[in-house]
């Protein structure tokens, strides 16, 4: 009778392996846990990747894989003649989730969009406080001085009205902050006084739903069977959290998760000749950088900028800081950026005549500080590391580096001032794929004292990117950036150093998997090979 | 007996305000303020900043931050988290009740095998037994518990398969609650092999927490015994003519508990910091974990409001463990 019962369970076990085997579920082993699921509420990749990626979709999209601007539920988008107005057509027959609590009685509509974003700007939308609502990146995207309204033009035409022409609002609309919720979930919890429920049991419209969330262990998602795009290919999706990259890397060869982000660079070589995984690799959606102090002498002098450049020997840095991971950058913006100048010719490293060029700038036995940050940054894994290297370089040329470093906080803070002594390591992460958010952000005129590092304010580069700005038309403003670029290179304000290479290790049996550009991580569209 | 545990409780008052002070100071003294930090490369306007601080109580006078947190705790309250923007007893409960599982199975098995050990050790004092087992000590408690840990993970992880690399429960099973044990939970929602799995995810964390405890409980014991067994009434019970199991497990060990009850309790504090290593690498959603997070951060309700808790515990342990001696020893409670 024992054994009748015991062959039982273990047939039904097998039955139910078999189940779950026809049933494809992706794992992938996050780096960490979400904050929330309501990502106009968080500025971090990590809740992006739990929510906005997967549950959520935005009024327009980047294409999977690029940079480029697609429709999303806007199927097409119309900007005035004067750069001020942009009305979005609505997708019809686009459908929420439901969970246990919720079942939408309505297709997704025009009230929808007006209240995602309303909830971020207006003080008096019952939701812009729930969850201690800060809207960091809506504020950071200048969205409350930039959006002047937003009108209803009926149920699936809205329009946005703006204080001032803005090329790259149309991409800000494709930002994570940017997701659209559902107003009739909302309405439903706040009347049940669950406001918070928004954030913590998301409904979307986008290619999984939401199933649960065991905090610090595991988020589960199926796919959504009705996704106006087509369901996915694979059934269930699972993120399994694993903060230490050799352990997710232990589980990608064993093969309990299927995609893993973020591996240890020392690991790199392994992950190459094993069988087990597919390495992909990308360059990062960011530029780490040394910033002169152009207001302050010499290096107000675009003579000593150069011949500086010209000191640093970056593929030393690539291998040695990024251990591989990165490549030498010549221009402030990425290559994945559209508008990228692979025509500027990087300077080259040449020591003697870099100290012949301080001579005749009649520059001798300069001392400076090169400033280190404490943190580790994609565009920057050990920026202690890269300023040794650089006082190396910059002593062979007769320049005597002292190397400072503060608190993290403190370093960003002080390292705006005018007047600061020394140069600058720092860098960025693009946030919407727009040349505009590096190198208006980083370079010019208004951001002098604030993100501008190297105070610089150069007249001929600011009217370039003022007038990409009011440009709608993109093949325009890329040759305008292009421009832009040129200018860069001559003035030298920077030593551009480097873009991280992104890796991605997944199992050979994941298919269709594209790295994003920004960073996260995007299951819709990858399958599993039998 | 009374009196003892009443001054042992009054004890208790002003080292609780103490931990509220350094809780609340600790994360304060270290440089860097949050909304910064928050805000990273891409800054934050002036008049941003003033808003968030304010929304948070950050533009408030020290004393004036002090007096809220203090308000708040006496009503249950330890504020909400600046980064998740959920109340932090809420994500403390939600998370500790891993800890406190890998917590409980560490300490039994290091009290499981380091009395033993500690006692094998002494009656064998410096024949091969003890040296053996006093080396072995040794390296564990030198071991670094990260290489510890991931050599545990090479060998029978990923080389013979024999345990899971990390988490705590297989992806196949979806158990909550309700009393967030996960032995318990699995066996109570009925699924096959649902606790099979949670104890295997169990087996090498519990191990690698229980490590340094071991070893500690295992020296202590030795020379709380070597100790015992020198003194008259081991002598004589000896003398009578008693079993050795009977002289060195009754007479002797009973004795020496004493020394070796207060490490135990001193471990508690010790596994606690252990598990944030620990938890890191074997992805076991615990404290640990989110405690180093919001340090990082600075989530300064996170961060006091943890180290709260775990203080009182600790205390909460330590009084136990105080008012044991007291039942177990008369010589202290009338000191």
């Amino acid at each position: 009778m024992t054994l009748i019962r015991t062959t039982l369970a273990a047939g039904a076990a097998v039955l139910a392996l078999s189940a779950a085997a026809s049933a494809q579920t992706l794992i992938y082993c996050s780096e960490g846990s979400p904050e929330g699921f309501d990502p106009a509420l968080y500025t971090a990749g990590t809740t992006f990747d739990a929510s906005s990626r997967q549950i959520y979709n935005k009024l327009v999209e980047f294409e999977r894989g690029t940079t480029d601007i697609v429709p999303g539920l806007a199927e097409s988008w119309e900007v005035s003649e004067d750069g001020t107005s942009y009305t979005f057509t609505l997708r019809q027959g686009v459908q929420f989730h439901s969970n246990d609590q919720f079942t939408p009685s309505r297709e997704f509509n025009a009230d929808d969009v007006i209240f995602s974003f309303d909830r971020q700007g207006n003080e008096e939308n019952p939701y812009n406080g729930y969850s201690g609502g800060t809207w960091e990146y809506f504020n950071a995207m200048s969205m409350p001085d930039l959006i002047e309204s937003i009108e209803k033009v009926d149920d699936y035409t809205v329009r946005f009205n703006l204080t001032r022409p803005e090329a790259p609002f149309i991409a800000n609309m494709a930002m994570d902050f940017a997701s659209i919720l559902s107003k009739e979930y909302a309405d439903q919890l706040q009347e049940a006084g669950t406001p918070e429920m928004l954030n913590q049991a998301p409904i979307g419209t986008g290619p999984f739903s939401f199933v649960g969330y065991q905090k610090d262990a595991v988020i589960r998602y199926s796919a959504n069977q009705d996704y106006w795009k087509g369901a996915a290919p694979i059934d269930n999706l699972v993120f399994a959290i694993t903060p230490d990259a050799s352990v997710r890397y232990q589980k990608l060869q064993a093969g309990e998760c299927h995609v893993m982000p973020y591996p240890n660079p020392a690991d790199l070589d392994a992950m190459e000749s094993d069988e087990n995984v597919n390495l992909m690799s990308q360059e990062g959606l960011n530029v780490g950088y040394l910033a002169y102090n152009t207001q302050v002498e010499p290096f107000d002098q675009v003579e000593v900028r150069k011949a500086l450049n010209m000191a640093i020997d970056k593929q030393a840095i690539i291998d040695v800081v990024f251990q591989g991971a990165g490549t030498a950058a010549k221009n402030p913006i990425p290559p994945t950026i559209w508008s990228y100048n692979d025509e500027v010719e990087d300077d080259p490293y040449d020591p003697e005549a870099a100290r012949q060029m301080l001579e005749e700038a009649g520059v001798t036995d300069l001392s400076m500080e090169i400033w280190a940050m404490p943190v580790q940054r994609p565009y920057n894994p050990n920026a202690r590391r890269m300023a040794e290297l650089l006082q190396e370089d910059f002593s062979q040329v007769g320049v005597d580096v002292e190397i400072v470093s503060y608190e993290w906080g403190e370093y960003l803070e002080r390292s705006k001032a005018e007047d600061r002594e020394g140069a600058v390591l720092l860098g960025w992460t693009g946030d919407n794929g727009d040349p505009d958010n590096f190198l208006a952000v980083l370079l010019g005129c208004d951001s002098v004292g604030g993100s501008n590092r190297a105070q610089w304010c150069h007249e001929p580069f600011q009217e370039l990117i003022e007038e990409a700005k009011v440009t709608s038309e993109q093949s325009e403003r890329a040759e305008l950036y292009r421009e832009a670029q040129v200018v860069f290179k001559e003035q030298a304000p920077w030593a551009t150093i480097a873009h991280s290479v992104v890796f991605e290790p997944i199992r050979p049996e994941v298919q269709d998997y594209k790295i994003d550009p920004f960073g996260g991580h995007i299951f819709y569209g990858v399958s599993l090979a039998e | 007996m009374l009196r003892f545990v009443l001054s042992r409780l009054l004890t208790f008052v002003p080292t609780f305000i103490g931990v509220t002070i350094v809780s609340f100071a600790f994360i304060r003294l270290l440089p860097g303020d949050p909304i910064t930090l928050l805000a990273g490369e891409r800054g934050i306007g002036e008049e941003r900043y003033n808003e968030l601080a304010a929304q948070f109580g950050f533009d408030q006078p020290m004393w004036r931050q002090y007096l809220d947190y203090l308000f708040g705790i006496f009503q249950g309250d330890l504020g909400t988290s600046f980064v998740t923007k959920r109340p932090v007893l809420d994500e403390f409960l939600a998370l500790f009740p891993a800890t406190l599982e890998l917590s409980i199975c560490a300490i039994l098995l290091a009290v499981l095998l380091g009395i033993p050990a500690g006692v094998i050790a002494a009656v064998n004092r410096g024949k091969f037994f003890d040296q053996a087992l006093m080396t072995t000590a040794l390296v564990g408690y030198s071991m670094p518990i990260f290489w510890w840990a991931l050599l545990l993970i090479i060998v029978f992880s990923s080389g013979l398969g024999w345990t899971p690399v990390s988490g705590r429960m297989s992806l196949m099973y979806f158990i909550e609650g309700p009393t967030g044990f996960m032995l318990i939970d699995s066996l109570l929602s009925g699924q096959e092999g649902a606790f099979r799995s949670a104890l295997a995810h169990l087996i090498l964390p519990t191990i690698v927490l229980a490590t340094i405890p071991l070893a500690v409980i295992a020296r202590q014991t030795r020379s709380a015994m070597l100790e015992v067994l020198g003194e008259d009434y081991v002598r004589t019970a000896r003398a009578k003519g008693l079993a050795p199991l009977r002289v060195n497990g009754l007479h002797a060990l009973r004795n020496a508990m004493i020394p070796v009850v207060t490490v135990i309790g001193l471990s508690v504090g010790t596994l606690l910091a252990g598990a944030i290593l620990t938890e890191t690498i074997f992805s076991w959603p615990g404290i640990g974990k989110w405690m180093v997070d919001s340090i990082f951060r600075r989530d300064y309700q996170a961060v006091q409001g943890g180290l709260l808790i775990i203080a009182v515990i600790v205390m909460i342990v330590n009084l136990t463990v105080d008012i044991l001696y007291g039942a177990i020893n008369p010589k202290i409670r009338n000191r």
